[in-house]
């Protein structure tokens, strides 16, 4: 955590027993509800100003649904989310509007998350205009500043997503998140569909624009290399609960619970030596 | 050393496209034998992918030019009719491919697809004897209730049940070769090491040569004898596990060792990246097409280098690269650890 949030002493983000419960219906004519999935069962967390708290855990693990029903994208079954002191569980979409400022998203996919018949201006610059931030002139100044700081260059304001690279989009999709200068950016497996060696470039430049933006980052992926590198406090999901949590280098080299121990086990070691040896000591 | 089971050598393949003819793969070679598992690493529009569909029959289209040969036990492939390429396939020669949701047929039973696939081959296998024989083949991969699963629909598997599935399909008529391209890519990692410890498991057992074809040098070192880096069509270092581990000699495999995030070592403070991003193969620099990613590049640069065994003790170590084995082994040490330095310029993604 940084200076500022020891001095308001509170976080940005304070989640609390946050449930998400998805009914399983059967029936012809007449719904009834038979089940539920207990997506995410009992969820508790805390995002300081500036800091990125990792969530980790393997598909199904509630990880999405849980930065979805923060976002208030939806509705949580119960429990709480605070942000900076507010409630906005079950607030709704006018409600929400003006916080959306403040919290942004960076999607997994870089070819679904950008409109294939907008240009790039138009993509990075909406948030601007809806949230009436900016227009006309001064807009297309700050986000052609934007572009360039994510590594694009300004002329690429006119052009459109299919031109770019999956790097370069995932830049965009950055570019577009930052534009309200947001305090708290959730990252949803931002890298998992990009080359290795992008991944490292997005990685840097997230780090980078932290620092230079003060942002919070809640950054879900199911990669633990990833997670441990920029995060400084991990949580491991697993069936809807946090199982684990922890300081970065705490979970992954003493890590308490069994799931996180079979997690890190699981995690190939880019390194003959030390895989040839884990194996004989396996079996 | 026996002799080799697969032997490919200057496999080039191109597609004429509107833009002009595309160079996927430009000159590939390498020889697989009976237990062996070579790797092929490289990222996307490397060409590694292409290597392996063309080595299987899988790239002839009207558009395609494949030069170069490869060879299985002595028969040429490249030249083989469709025919004679859809009994090979299958039999001699499998494949295993990344996403075991839509490499199945979603409204058949898993079990009758794969009874499908061996009554093909086997016209005279009763159906009942060719279940009996995909329950054992579910059974050797690690499918639970086997018996009861044969009659489940892909939609009922989980990803990791559908991989084993696939892999059991592979399997199915006893190939000599198995080609995985991204076996373990879409799985959560407790189960990717399950499939590559059931791929170990097979190629002991059965003396099962694999080309597994990956994007993630920790599978690799977890699996593979030797390994060839490809970047834009051509390999740019070969040699064994060990060899392109502890003592890589091009850059652009120093990269991909140094952006690598390791669990058992302490973090560093910035991930070491490589700059920019692959050439498009339609507009390829001249010379060696890492050129303007490399840190490293010098006035030679513009000429590409050969594959060319640069250490004397190591015949079968290659490269593509104009630095001396000195050069190298000073350049690739960045901050105590094998990486690609920083750029001198930092291009965008």
């Amino acid at each position: 955590m940084n200076e500022a949030s020891a001095r308001d002493g509170r976080s940005l983000l304070e989640v609390n027993d946050l449930v998400k419960h998805f009914p399983v219906k059967r029936g012809i004519l007449i719904d009834r509800e038979v089940d539920q999935v207990r997506a995410v069962d009992g969820v508790s967390f805390e995002v300081g100003r500036g800091e990125t708290l990792g969530l980790v855990g393997e598909s199904g693990s509630g990880k999405s649904t849980a930065c979805r029903a923060v976002l208030q994208l939806i509705k949580p079954t119960s429990g709480s989310v605070e942000f900076e002191g507010r409630e906005i569980a079950g607030l709704g979409r006018r409600q929400m509007r003006p916080l959306r400022r403040q919290m942004q998203m960076i999607f997994q996919d870089p070819y679904a998350s950008l409109n294939p018949r907008k240009r790039v201006g138009q993509i990075v610059g909406d948030p601007l205009k809806r949230q009436g931030v900016a227009s006309g002139s001064d807009l297309r100044r700050q986000v052609q500043e934007l572009l360039e700081r994510v590594g694009l260059s300004s002329e690429h304001f006119y052009r459109y997503p299919h031109e770019f690279s999956g790097g370069q989009r995932q830049r965009i999709g950055i570019a577009r998140a930052l534009s309200l200068k947001p305090k708290l950016v959730i990252c949803d497996e931002p890298v998992s569909a990009l080359d290795v060696s992008i991944q490292a470039q997005i990685v840097n430049l997230l780090d980078d624009l932290q620092d230079e933006f003060g942002l919070a980052y809640l950054f879900v992926a199911h990669d633990i290399g990833i997670v441990r590198h920029i995060s400084d406090r991990i949580a491991v999901m697993n069936e809807g609960k946090i199982v684990e949590q922890g300081t970065a280098d705490q979970v992954c080299e003493q890590p308490r619970d069994d799931y996180t121990k079979k997690l890190l086990a699981a995690v190939p070691i880019a390194d003959p030596r030390e895989s040839r040896e884990r194996r004989q000591t396996r079996g | 050393m026996s002799a080799p089971l697969l032997s490919v050598q200057g496999l080039r393949v191109g597609f004429a496209t509107e833009e002009g003819v595309l160079q996927a793969v430009d000159g590939v070679s390498f020889d697989l034998r009976p237990g062996e598992v070579v790797a092929i690493v490289g990222e996307s529009g490397s060409g590694k992918s292409v290597t392996a569909q063309t080595i299987i029959g899988l790239t002839r289209a009207n558009n395609a030019r494949i030069e170069g040969s490869v060879k299985l036990g002595g028969k040429e492939l490249t030249s083989a009719a469709d025919a004679e390429m859809q009994r090979l396939r299958g039999e001699r020669i499998a494949m295993v491919f990344q996403d075991p949701m839509t490499s199945f047929n979603p409204v058949y039973r898993l079990g009758d697809q794969i009874v499908e696939a061996i009554r093909a081959h086997r016209p005279d296998t009763s159906k009942r004897s060719a279940r009996e024989r995909v329950v054992e083949l579910f059974e050797a991969v690690g499918i639970p209730a086997a018996e009861r699963r044969v009659d489940d629909y892909p939609h009922e598997f989980s990803g990791g049940m559908r991989q084993r599935a696939m892999i059991a399909m592979a399997l199915a008529l006893e190939p000599e070769v198995l080609i995985a391209d991204e076996p373990t890519t879409a799985l959560d990692v407790t189960i990717q090491a399950q499939i590559l410890s059931l791929l170990e498991q097979l190629n002991r057992e059965r003396n099962l040569a694999t080309i597994l074809i990956t994007h993630d040098l920790g599978v690799v070192a977890e699996v593979a004898d030797r390994v060839l880096v490809m970047y834009a069509g051509k390999v740019v270092e070969e040699g064994t596990l060990d060899e392109i581990f502890y003592d890589p000699q091009h850059p652009y495999t120093w990269g991909l060792l140094g952006s690598l995030t390791r669990l058992d070592l302490p973090r560093p403070h910035r991930l070491p990246q490589i700059a920019g991003s692959p050439p498009s193969l339609l507009d390829l620099p001249q010379g060696c097409p890492f050129r303007p990613r490399c840190p490293h590049e010098f006035s030679k640069c513009p000429q590409y280098p050969g594959l060319e065994a640069g250490l004397p003790d190591s015949p079968n170590h290659r490269d593509r690269c104009w630095l001396t084995p000195e050069e190298k082994r000073e350049k690739r040490m960045v901050e105590g650890q094998i990486g690609l330095e920083a750029p001198r310029q930092v291009g965008p993604a």
